[in-house]
């Protein structure tokens, strides 16, 4: 190894901004005044909310010092799995911060906002492309909100029938949100394992596939990294008893321009933009999950829809089976306008080679680290892989003790712990977007770990050692809950 | 392409050391019979400039304040933001950052999270609030589910005066489920009728908004008395967050839990979102909210410092029993509310908020003097509703070839209120831009 990524700077403290504020002071340019005061004789509080008085400069240093105790993927490699922490292009930020989209108003009659319904049309239509389906609502907010879109869409579907379904078959690798967005509309979660080779089987999905179940929602490549071969047997098992597919998009940037799931099996699928179309994370959020169908889905969708005819785009309402709205507005449509810059700039070309790089990064990490970590399945992997600490444990040295002392070396931790099925789960996705030289840095960086937790296992329980606080008491945090200030 | 680092060079080696010859072999896991033979049918890669060229063309064929003028909120918002709220919520350190699952590299996020929380609690009057929602209306749907869940009650009632897009939304969530929803009309002063609660005792939770959709500022006090004599929660939403500026919070009146849509605190109105659900509610009701929450711990050497909490709440662990399905949020857009509200302090947030009351009784007496008519008696904020004067469509059709929003019309909303027209001052309208509207309607 060279040269350690981590090194230590000076870090400057901040107290609360409460802790700070003093009466009198103001950071904000307040409008002229040009119209009388009409006091409110009704409702109004008799003093201001008890919200701190900062100057300009008290709020600017508060929130640069608080900005660089954060570690985005700006700073560094963030290989952080299932995430997708890819580079966020700059140029999709100018796109957005656009003042004609910024400040477009989502009630303004349509013909007046023509440039904005055209770029969403067009996102929905790019969207069905990749994902080989037919029709798109871009409404849900997030991941999760587009599977309960996905869910209402399903469970109106066979209301319109005069069906009941009760259950849903979900995968032991499936992330959290899986099962708690199915049991938002009354669907129990079927458990289905996979298989010694981390693979759904069609057998496996057939024992539990009955009338009685409203489908599968199935993550593809699934989230031990690996794709779900058998999804096209497993759909007919799932068809033939009149269920419905529904495939979790958050893996793909392992296969754009390489698989359609509406080609193989599925029926809906939502996408992360803030994922898979390089839309920045933002600390958690705003994210974008729109779900993409099948024709006969369509009709469910959420309301409203946008139409073009005549050359013009407008909004319709005119979905008498639609599951009805499921955001105040349109989404957030600030993460669609970057999400559609990243498509226009990459093309079907660059997409899919993004998505071959992701997975070249994935498997040559996995190649390399495979002696030094346990691999939980030793196989060619999509974009992540799936570590365990099985060698490490016996020196006392957890998952948790890895990710921290990988911080020391100038790295985000990869997601641990999930998923659920392999004990002590250490999830590395490198994204596309990282050099061989980083990949080949963060590797040193695991190799030293692991030679460290042969050696001297003790240390690593001291990490982390370079970052604005050491290893935080989350029981403690827990136990007597301090929420507010 | 610029966003990937590899050279033909390291393409090859990296291969070898997987033991593929070409970047499609690694796909041979994957079935032939899976593979796309074609090529995506997508438009040709943009250059950078070409795309700026692009974008600018599609932005300007867009309807702002810059080339037009918008006299409606109704949901969405036009204030003032500040260049130093833009600045430090784009640092990119905040911006290419994900939830905060590691504390120690991620305290950064944390503390203005903290932060966020207790501004919001403060706003509104309530001990609590977590690290955001999507949306005002995703907000009102998980306090309306959270109500359920306290209650163990089957039925809410959600007065008609709440923004229809968010009862749209209440709706959607609750369609599944063997819920019913009873719905509160409208009385003579543009405030919820709650006469439907009379005799009830089979309600979870009473959901109003206030200012409510008409703009008319709820009595709080009533309705969550009323509630409380029924034995029911008070959730009250909002979506003009601004208001609380002026007005006693939700939580003063003892409101259970207030949520709505936070974007006035400094987010752009970008088509309706991103925007923020704000999510307050009491203290002894915390492990039954939804959405992520940050606390106060300290690190092995005592420093204060801050995680994620009470996540067993959360479906990463409770999975199918958690309290909500939320995992990414709107964390960025709660860092800008937070940066706003401490931009403009609790001082600030009351001179703007009265400066917002003043602007737009300034258009409602220019509005009345002009023919139009009062309908409501409530008291307002920044929104009022009027019927319009006959004849006054012709001259509304004729505004908005001029890019002149004059007011949001109120019958695509409800069908009773014909010729009723919602509008919206804000300190962004001046009053010469408000005389010019007023000279228009007079011709």
């Amino acid at each position: 190894m060279t040269e350690i990524a981590g090194t230590t700077g000076l870090i400057l403290n901040e107290p609360l901004l409460w802790e700070k504020g003093k009466e009198g002071r103001e950071g904000y340019s307040m409008p002229r005044r040009d119209v009388p005061v009409v006091p409110l004789d009704f409702g109004a509080a008799e003093s201001s909310p008890d919200i701190p008085d900062l100057s300009e400069i008290d709020v600017v240093r508060h929130y640069t010092r608080l900005s660089q105790w954060n570690f985005g993927v700006d700073t560094g490699m963030y290989p952080l799995g299932s995430c997708t922490m890819k580079y966020n292009p700059k140029t999709n930020e100018r796109q957005a911060s656009l003042e004609g989209f910024a400040g477009a108003h989502p009630l303004v009659p349509e013909h007046l906002n023509q440039g904005i319904l055209r770029l969403l049309f067009e996102l929905q239509g790019y969207l069905c492309e990749i994902t080989g389906m037919d029709a798109a609502t871009l409404q849900p907010a997030a991941g999760a909100q587009g599977e309960l879109t996905g869910m209402l869409v399903i469970h109106a579907y066979y209301a319109a029938k005069g069906e009941r379904r009760s259950k849903i078959i979900v995968p032991d690798t499936a992330h959290g949100t899986n099962p708690a967005s199915a049991a938002l509309c009354g669907f129990k979660a079927a458990p289905v394992a996979s298989s010694a080779d981390g693979l759904l089987t069609a057998e496996a999905v057939a024992a539990l596939m009955d009338e009685e179940t409203a489908g599968i929602m199935v993550t593809n490549p699934n989230t031990l990294g690996f794709f779900e071969t058998n999804l096209p047997e497993i759909a007919e098992v799932v068809h033939a008893k009149g269920g419905v597919v529904y495939c979790d998009g958050a893996n793909m940037n392992a296969v754009m321009g390489i698989v359609k799931m509406g080609r193989i099996g599925a029926d809906i699928m939502h996408l992360n933009l803030h994922k898979t179309f390089s839309t920045p994370h933002g600390g958690g959020g705003p994210g974008a999950g729109p779900i993409c169908v099948k024709a006969y889905l369509a009709p469910y969708l959420p309301e409203p829809r946008i139409i073009h005819d005549h050359g013009e785009y407008r909004l319709s309402e005119d979905f008498p089976q639609s599951i009805g709205r499921i955001h105040s507005f349109m989404g957030n449509v600030g993460v669609m306008i970057k999400a559609y810059s990243y498509i226009r700039t990459m093309g079907a070309e660059y997409l899919k080679r993004a998505s071959e790089l992701a997975v070249l990064n994935a498997n040559y990490l996995k190649e390399r680290l495979k002696g030094a970590y346990h691999l939980a399945y030793d196989r060619p992997c999509m974009h992540e892989c799936v570590f365990s600490d099985r060698y490490q444990a016996v020196r006392k040295i957890k998952a948790l003790d890895i990710a921290k002392a990988l911080m020391d070396f100038g790295f985000h931790p990869p997601t641990i712990y999930f998923p659920l099925v392999v004990p002590g789960a250490l999830m590395v996705e490198p994204t596309e977007t990282e050099s061989k030289e980083d990949i080949d840095r963060l590797i040193s960086a695991f190799l030293a770990i692991a030679e460290q937790a042969e050696e001297n296992p003790e240390q690593l329980l001291e990490s982390p050692r370079k970052t604005k606080v050491r290893r935080l008491d989350e029981t403690q945090a827990a136990r007597k809950p301090c929420l507010a200030g | 392409m610029r966003y990937f680092p590899h050279t033909a060079g390291d393409v090859e080696s990296m291969l070898s050391v997987v033991g593929r010859h070409s970047l499609d072999e690694l796909f041979s896991s994957i079935p032939p019979s899976c593979r796309l033979e074609d090529k995506l049918d997508l438009p040709d890669p943009m250059t950078e400039w070409e795309l700026n060229d692009h974008m600018n063309a599609l932005a300007a064929a867009n309807t702002t304040s810059e080339n037009g003028k918008l006299f409606i909120g109704a949901g969405s918002y036009d204030h003032f933001i500040p260049a130093s709220v833009a600045a430090l919520s784009g640092r990119s350190e905040f911006v290419t950052s994900y939830t905060p699952y590691q504390p120690e590299i991620s305290q950064g996020t944390l503390q203005a999270i903290y932060e966020y929380q207790t501004l919001t609690a403060r706003l509104l009057g309530l001990e609590t609030a977590n690290a955001s929602m999507y949306d005002g209306a995703s907000a009102l749907a998980e306090g309306m589910l959270m109500a359920l869940r306290l209650s163990k009650k089957r039925t809410i009632a959600l007065s008609r005066l709440i923004h229809p897009h968010c009862q749209g939304v209440v709706r959607t969530y609750l369609a599944p489920t063997d819920c019913t929803i009873v719905e509160l009309p409208c009385g003579t002063d543009g405030r919820t009728d709650l006469s439907p609660l009379k005799g009830r005792t089979d309600i979870a939770a009473v959901a109003v908004q206030s200012p409510n959709f008409f703009g008319v500022i709820e009595d709080l006090e009533t309705i969550v008395g009323t509630a409380k004599g029924i034995n029911a929660l008070t959730v009250a939403s909002f979506t003009e967050a601004l208001a609380y500026g002026l007005l006693q919070p939700p939580g003063y009146f003892g409101a259970d839990i207030a949520c709505g849509e936070g974007q006035s605190m400094g987010i752009p109105r970008i088509f309706g979102g991103p925007a923020l659900g704000m999510f307050a509610s009491r203290m002894e009701y915390v492990r039954n909210m939804p959405g992520r929450l940050v606390g106060v711990t300290s690190d092995r050497e005592g420093a204060r410092g801050f995680v994620l909490t009470l996540s067993t709440r959360e479906q990463h662990i409770r999975r199918e029993k958690a309290t909500s399905n939320i995992c990414t949020n709107n964390s960025l857009c709660a860092l800008i509310a937070a940066i706003y509200m401490a931009s403009l302090g609790g001082t600030g947030l009351r001179r703007l908020a009265q400066l917002n009351r003043d602007k737009s009784e300034y258009l409602k007496s220019g509005l009345l003097s002009r023919g139009f008519r009062s309908v409501f008696t409530g008291q307002t904020f920044n929104e009022f509703v009027l019927e319009a004067p006959a004849g006054f469509s012709r001259t509304y059709r004729k505004l908005l070839e001029r890019k002149i929003v004059a007011g949001l019309r109120m019958d695509r909303y409800y069908p009773d209120l014909k010729n009723h027209y919602l509008f919206c001052a804000t300190e962004r309208h001046s009053k010469a831009d408000m005389d010019a509207l007023l000279e228009e309607v007079n011709a």
